[in-house]
């Protein structure tokens, strides 16, 4: 229930932090927020001989409007996202999601660079990264690369990065054209991992939707945005028959497994009635109506 | 590594192994044993304490992490004689049992009050979700904060 003895380098650049973790040769784990890592460390599930601080790293914390995006520093606190207006304004999926993310006492800790690159599949970040297309861009010993979201998240917790890769901003574009939207999330406890959660998000034109967006989690060893699920709603209205046919083919596009929680029909049946429940939310929004 | 602390209002100075927990530094190195250690891995709400102002596990922060940073402990709430409000209410509403939990509850319960309006019963408890109570079914903890919140808006619980 301690961590095994390791050595700790807190670098003050992320060129430096790189070249130590490239020379820990794979033994070494980056510290970001160390919520998901410390549990590891406690347990020595994880020994590595190395540890990366990365908190003494200036300019990795912040929340900018860029363009059609909003870019979020990799050290930027999931407290610090619940709480900001322009999250708020600009990415209100995720400003609903936030507050499903763990504990206070959590999010006070825990980063949004560090959550990615843990690859929780029932984690709210990684499927908000999905949701909006994020681009993850991380920094390598051989420069930088610029990594999509969907690209990014490989099975349960794995990611695509090398090993001497790390995430220092992640940009959200905000979907602009979109008046609409809900998150809808059931979990054993508030604040735990979600059995099955999902994001829709709805653009509306004469009372018809011209562009639908929508991404699972808990129902896949992935978050996924499902494609199918979005051109099935494109020319549709809203209304109970309309949720119906959209939660029957979110059930469709999902084949979730069963563990110590919940079996696998149950999770299919909850992904179906969240659809339905986030759809009815997302149009009665975007056509203007208080939810 | 040699860090320097302040906890409670008082400085700390010590040279500590980087794997050292908050949580056992806190206990051990600097004999403040008023946090209590639980579950060790972030899930039961024992070791929560406010690093500059905001809950934190302390078992799942590295005590190096804390160097230079501003600390509270159930310790520095308030004295027997002198218990701050929310402690007042614990004790009024019976908030507590065995007590094993209580500080990580009391430590929790500052930051909630600090950050939300706490409207609802049903918001304390989601606000508490991450603390484990065995004794008390949660009733009295929730009456204990209602209590605090109502006496903020400056109305009679």
């Amino acid at each position: 229930m301690k961590p095994a003895a390791f050595d700790y380098i807190a670098p003050n650049s992320l060129e430096a932090a790189v070249g130590a973790i490239a020379a820990a040769n794979g033994d070494g784990k980056i510290l970001a927020g160390g919520q998901s890592l410390m549990p590891l460390l406690n347990f020595r599930i994880a020994r590595p001989s190395v540890i990366v601080d990365l908190m003494h790293i200036p300019d990795m914390s912040f929340i900018e409007r860029r363009d059609d995006a909003v870019a979020i520093g990799a050290l930027t606190r999931h407290a610090d996202l619940e709480f900001s207006d322009l999250i708020a304004q600009e990415l209100p999926v995720m400003a609903a999601a936030m507050p499903h993310v763990a504990h206070l006492a959590i999010r006070n800790k825990g980063t949004i660079g560090g959550s990615l690159s843990h690859a929780d599949p029932a984690a709210e970040l990684p499927m908000l990264a999905v949701f909006y297309g994020a681009t993850i861009k991380v920094q390598g010993s051989s420069g930088r690369r610029d990594i999509p979201a969907e690209d990014f998240f490989v099975s349960a917790l794995t990611n695509c990065l090398d090993p001497d890769e790390i995430v220092f901003e992640i940009d959200f574009p905000v979907l602009t054209s979109h008046a609409g939207w809900a998150f809808e999330e059931v979990a054993r406890r508030f604040g735990d991992f979600a059995l099955a959660s999902i994001a829709v998000s709805l653009g509306i034109l004469d009372s018809r939707i011209v562009d639908a967006r929508v991404a699972v989690m808990g129902v896949a060893d992935t978050p996924r945005r499902l494609r199918e699920a979005e051109e099935a709603l494109t020319g549709a209205q809203g209304g109970p028959k309309t949720a119906a046919r959209f939660a029957e083919v979110v059930r469709a596009c999902v084949s979730p497994e069963s563990d110590i929680h919940v079996s696998a029909e149950y999770r299919k049946n909850l992904i179906g009635a969240l659809a339905a429940r986030a759809f009815t939310t997302a149009w009665t929004r975007a056509v203007g109506a208080r939810p | 590594m040699d860090i320097v602390v302040t906890v409670n209002g008082r400085k700390y100075q010590a040279s500590i192994e980087p794997r050292l927990l908050l949580s056992d530094f806190l206990r051990d190195t600097i004999g403040l044993t008023g946090t209590h250690v639980g579950c060790e891995h972030g899930v039961c709400g024992a070791c929560t304490i406010l690093v500059n102002g905001d809950s934190v596990r302390s078992c799942l922060t590295l005590a190096v992490r804390a160097d230079g940073m501003d600390i509270v402990t159930v310790e520095g709430l308030g004295t027997p004689d002198h218990l701050n409000a929310l402690q007042t209410e614990f004790r009024e509403k019976h908030g507590l049992q065995c007590g094993f939990c209580t500080p990580g509850m009391l430590m929790t319960a500052m930051d909630l009050l600090k950050k939300y309006p706490l409207a609802s019963d049903e918001e304390i408890r989601e606000g508490l979700s991450g603390n484990l109570c065995r004794c008390t079914g949660y009733q009295n903890i929730v009456a204990a904060i209602r209590s605090v919140v109502s006496l903020r808006n400056g109305s009679a619980s």
